[in-house]
């Protein structure tokens, strides 16, 4: 009984609900990082390493944290351990910090993490909401690396650094590997899920929505609860919650 | 004053905010329906950034440095801005009440902007003085204004068009994005 609760965190943040292919969310670094796969695993990792450990630090904590300030908490807490995460890969790992860049810091406003700190951890114990972490942070690193795959590939003809396709019968379209490729290889990426949706919707087993800012609703974002500006299409707006 | 121009066009146009540094991603793709929205959702952006950007910087530069914990500015950093956009709402309700009748619905959304912090975080990182900060940070913010009212002008015109059945939706809003941003790639021998 317990190991099933273990097994199925993991397996919900791989699959029922991928951050990156089923929920859509963390689109910025999604974009920005993934040029190659190298690229997608270091950020897919060092985002796991701070959601394990937010998730961690915020289940031991959660009955002590006050309600109306737990936002300011949470984001206290991912804040000191994206430090954290950024001063360890400067000092070991600096060419992959040197590529990364400014989106280490902005782990910290990463949707998926104060997502999962306000409708997991800090409603759950301990273990489980750390294999949670685990679930989401493999999840998220494997869709990077899915779409790093297809834009190195298609940019460079590489995968991992190694000549895949042969460059004298290969032209690498370099735009992929540029800031518009980003947005085009996303676009088929939900183009594709938008006909898996419907299969599973078909076959009986509706897919999860997706949450993020994507869907144009805010009811997944970890900061629905501190934000007044839900369905942010509404021009009127509600003033002061 | 040449640096300052060299900045503010460098990061309006050539290294725009969320065509090029994928900022501000989500305002991008969920509050872009329609002009008057997205105009809305800009200027805002420009008024938090143009703010916490000088703020940032007064902070960095009088407190953090003459105490060294410059390492502590992500932390800082997302707090004030986080507290700023509060307080900058409560200020316009009560003192500004035009000014928060068309921006107020944003400003809470804005805190997660990413787009803010970025901001933040360059200015620090290219050792920008208080004056190139509060430059940087405007024409950033302009940046984002551009692309986003200009997606939404797009929007508006796609909502006319015979998309494909799997591209309705947001992803027909990328390839969007994508033909913007090779649009933008056009600045890019400017400087």
């Amino acid at each position: 009984m317990k190991e099933n609760v273990y097994l199925e965190r993991l397996k919900n943040g791989l699959i029922t609900e991928n951050p990156t292919f089923v929920l859509m969310l963390g689109m910025c670094p999604t974009l920005a990082v993934t040029t190659s796969v190298i690229n997608g695993i270091g950020m897919g990792l060092s985002t796991t390493v701070v959601l394990v450990c937010a998730n961690l630090l915020i289940s031991l904590f959660r009955k002590v944290i006050p309600d109306g300030v737990r936002m300011p908490a949470f984001i206290v807490i991912v804040a000191s351990l994206v430090t954290v995460v950024q001063f360890l890969m400067q000092a070991y790992l600096n060419s992959l910090y040197g590529a990364l860049g400014l989106y280490i810091p902005l782990i910290v406003v990463n949707c998926i993490i104060l997502g999962r700190a306000e409708s997991y951890a800090s409603k759950n114990p301990v273990l489980p909401s750390i294999f949670d972490g685990i679930g989401m942070g493999l999840g998220f690193t494997f869709g990077l690396c899915c779409l790093g795959a297809v834009r190195e590939l298609l940019g460079s003809g590489q995968l991992c650094g190694f000549q895949v396709l042969s460059l004298s019968w290969f032209t690498p379209i370099t735009i992929f590997i540029m800031a518009p490729g980003a947005f085009l290889v996303l676009a088929f990426l939900v183009a594709i899920m938008n006909v898996i949706r419907k299969k599973a919707a078909a076959a009986g087993k509706p897919l999860h929505e997706p949450v993020g800012c994507m869907s144009g609703d805010c009811a997944g974002c970890g900061f629905a609860a501190s934000c007044t500006g839900k369905s942010s299409d509404k021009t009127e707006g509600k003033g002061e919650a | 004053m040449k640096t300052l121009l060299l900045i503010a066009v460098a990061s309006a146009v050539v290294n725009n905010v969320v065509l090029s540094q994928f900022l501000g991603i989500c305002p991008f793709l969920g509050v872009s329906k329609n002009t008057k929205t997205a105009a809305g959702m800009g200027g805002a952006v420009i008024f938090v950034i143009g703010i916490s950007s000088f703020v940032t910087s007064l902070i960095y530069n009088f407190i953090m440095v003459p105490l060294h914990i410059e390492y502590l500015q992500t932390i800082i950093f997302i707090l004030v801005i986080a507290a700023l956009v509060q307080f900058v709402e409560m200020f316009l309700k009560k003192k500004v009440p035009p000014l928060y009748q068309s921006l107020g619905v944003y400003l809470p959304l804005i805190t997660t902007n990413c787009a803010v912090l970025g901001v933040a975080l360059t200015n620090v990182t290219k050792s920008y003085t208080i004056l190139e900060s509060v430059v940087n940070g405007l024409a950033t913010a302009v940046g984002f204004f551009i692309a986003i009212v200009l997606m939404a002008g797009l929007r508006e015109k796609v909502e006319d068009n015979d998309v494909p059945q799997t591209f309705q939706g947001t992803a027909i809003v990328l390839v969007t994005a994508c033909l913007m941003s090779i649009a933008f790639m056009g600045f890019s021998g400017m400087i």
